[in-house]
């Protein structure tokens, strides 16, 4: 028996880029960077003050105080961003989704504001003081149960803490969910909102930021020389997945198909990659084997990118493995170059990407990258779009904790 | 205090600090059914309560209050 065939119907995000689908991709082919200084709290005293955060959202003003102020703020893009995606796939968000539909999210660190306010409000004022909500904004899976009561999704639910594989990860297991015929359409994506003065301190204690305060739009350089770290980024991104026949029943556009997916652990080092990239180089060819493709079938790979030193060098590495010859060849980019990362949330809004260019024929580009590395010496689509006409994309994300998610897409 | 007065400072706190539209708290108001207080919800209400009026109030004192109404009355004995 054939397997069943997964696609992608409906699109949403909320992100440093944009509060849609539309800007987003308009100032990913542009060219613009999401990465300013933090303007959501004070960040005097800190290594590192700028980050991706996301514009111009009010969740009072979206979903009501009453509403609001129950929720952590992933909750509230996730909420924001499902909702797009659902009525982007021609979905009635007024009607209970049921016991047919499940959801999967991604997230790194769940609500780790709340995690912190708590704490604060206990060593100032004592246990009773304690935001009763506080466990239900704090919890990892709060984003998944968040959005399944808001719209009525009551099928299977999964929340998949793998780092910055996270929503990959999630985007993987909702297509195994399709293709074995336990749901016909997941709500899948990932979330993060955990950029505070405690992360930014945490992170760069390990010395995993960029530290280019002056010029935060120019901080994110994945693949250049002189790249020093990656860039807090938060955003939500949500994509309607469902079978083929699923879709055409429903008689909607289809924006792609997730074809193949490649997980595996490097079991190395909680923060670094295995030298060569060697969980990096497994995971994409099991999505090949997955997608049953060949790495000269792949016009396009939206890399992981996230300009750190370590990361960027061995995956180019993990590239080279996989690809061979057809490694100087492939369009690669990393989008994060604009956006910053999104930790848990990236994989999900890196499919996005991958969708988008597939069905725009555009690829996004690298920016800031004009002084090239010797160990990075691929086709990074620097700093200018390219237009092309493609068939098929690969999305690769790794994780701390040595987790690697690799989707395979195709147009059609 | 009087009670209206202890009415106003309750109907001050559900709008400014739990969201609550103004026209919807009344006396009568029920905290469940009309204003979408859950039993999460309950436990906001009281440390706000608390706090405003610095008192205690036992999990037991609550048992029977379902209503605004019954909510003043409750801190109109308590302060």
């Amino acid at each position: 028996m054939s397997k069943r065939r997964v696609v992608v119907t409906g699109l949403g995000t909320i992100n440093p880029l944009g509060n849609n689908v539309s800007d987003t991709w308009n100032n990913l082919i542009n060219g613009i960077s999401g990465i300013d200084h933090i303007s959501s709290f004070e960040t005097d005293g800190l290594p590192v003050t700028f980050a991706g955060e996301v514009k111009n959202f009010d969740a009072n003003e979206y979903m009501g105080k009453q509403h609001a102020r129950k929720l952590d703020r992933s909750g509230h893009l996730s909420i924001y961003a499902a909702e797009e995606a659902l009525k982007d796939a021609n979905i009635d968000t007024e009607q209970r989704l049921g016991s047919g539909v499940g959801i999967v999210f991604g997230t790194g660190i769940g609500g780790i504001a709340t995690t912190e306010q708590a704490v604060r409000t206990y060593d100032e004022r004592g246990a009773s003081r304690i935001n009763p909500l506080a466990i239900t904004q704090l919890m990892p899976n709060s984003s998944t149960g968040q959005v399944a009561i808001k719209f009525g999704i009551e099928g299977p639910s999964l929340t998949i803490t793998t780092a910055c594989a996270a929503s990959a990860n999630a985007l993987g297991e909702a297509k195994n969910m399709i293709q074995n015929g336990i749901v016909d359409m997941v709500i899948a994506g990932g979330t993060e909102s955990g950029t505070t003065a405690m992360t930014i301190g945490a992170f760069a204690q390990i010395r995993a930021l960029s530290t280019n305060n002056e010029n935060p739009q120019k901080a994110c350089r994945p693949f250049d020389k002189d790249r020093d770290g990656f860039v807090m980024g938060e955003g939500s991104t949500v994509l309607v997945m469902e079978s083929e026949e699923s879709a055409i029943n429903r008689g909607v556009d289809i924006y792609g198909y997730v074809s193949g997916y490649g997980a595996s652990t490097d079991a190395h080092h909680i923060t670094a990659p295995a030298e060569g990239g060697r969980g990096a180089v497994d995971a994409m060819k099991k999505a090949l084997f997955d997608a049953e493709l060949t790495p000269n079938d792949i016009d396009y790979i939206n890399a992981h990118g996230t300009s750190t030193p370590a990361n960027d060098k061995n995956e180019t590495a993990a590239i080279k493995t996989v690809f061979s010859e057809k490694a100087y060849d492939v369009n690669i980019s990393s989008t994060k170059s604009m956006t910053g990362h999104l930790l848990g949330g990236g994989g999900a809004f890196e499919s996005l990407v991958s969708l988008l260019t597939l069905k725009n024929n555009i690829i996004p580009p690298t920016i800031n990258l004009n002084n090239p590395d010797e160990e990075c010496d691929l086709n990074y689509t620097p700093n200018v779009p390219l237009e092309k006409d493609l068939s098929t994309a690969m999305s690769n994300s790794f994780g701390f904790g040595g987790h690697n998610g690799v989707l395979v897409f195709k147009k059609s | 205090m009087e009670t209206n007065e202890v009415f106003e400072k309750v109907k001050g706190l559900f709008v400014e600090d739990l969201g609550i539209e103004e026209s919807k708290v009344t006396m009568d108001a029920k905290l469940e059914e009309d204003l979408e207080i859950d039993s999460l919800g309950i436990v906001e209400v009281v440390m706000a309560f608390e706090d405003e009026f610095e008192i205690e109030i036992d999990d037991e004192e609550l048992a029977d209050v379902t209503t605004v109404g019954q909510a003043v009355n409750l801190l109109h004995s308590k302060i």
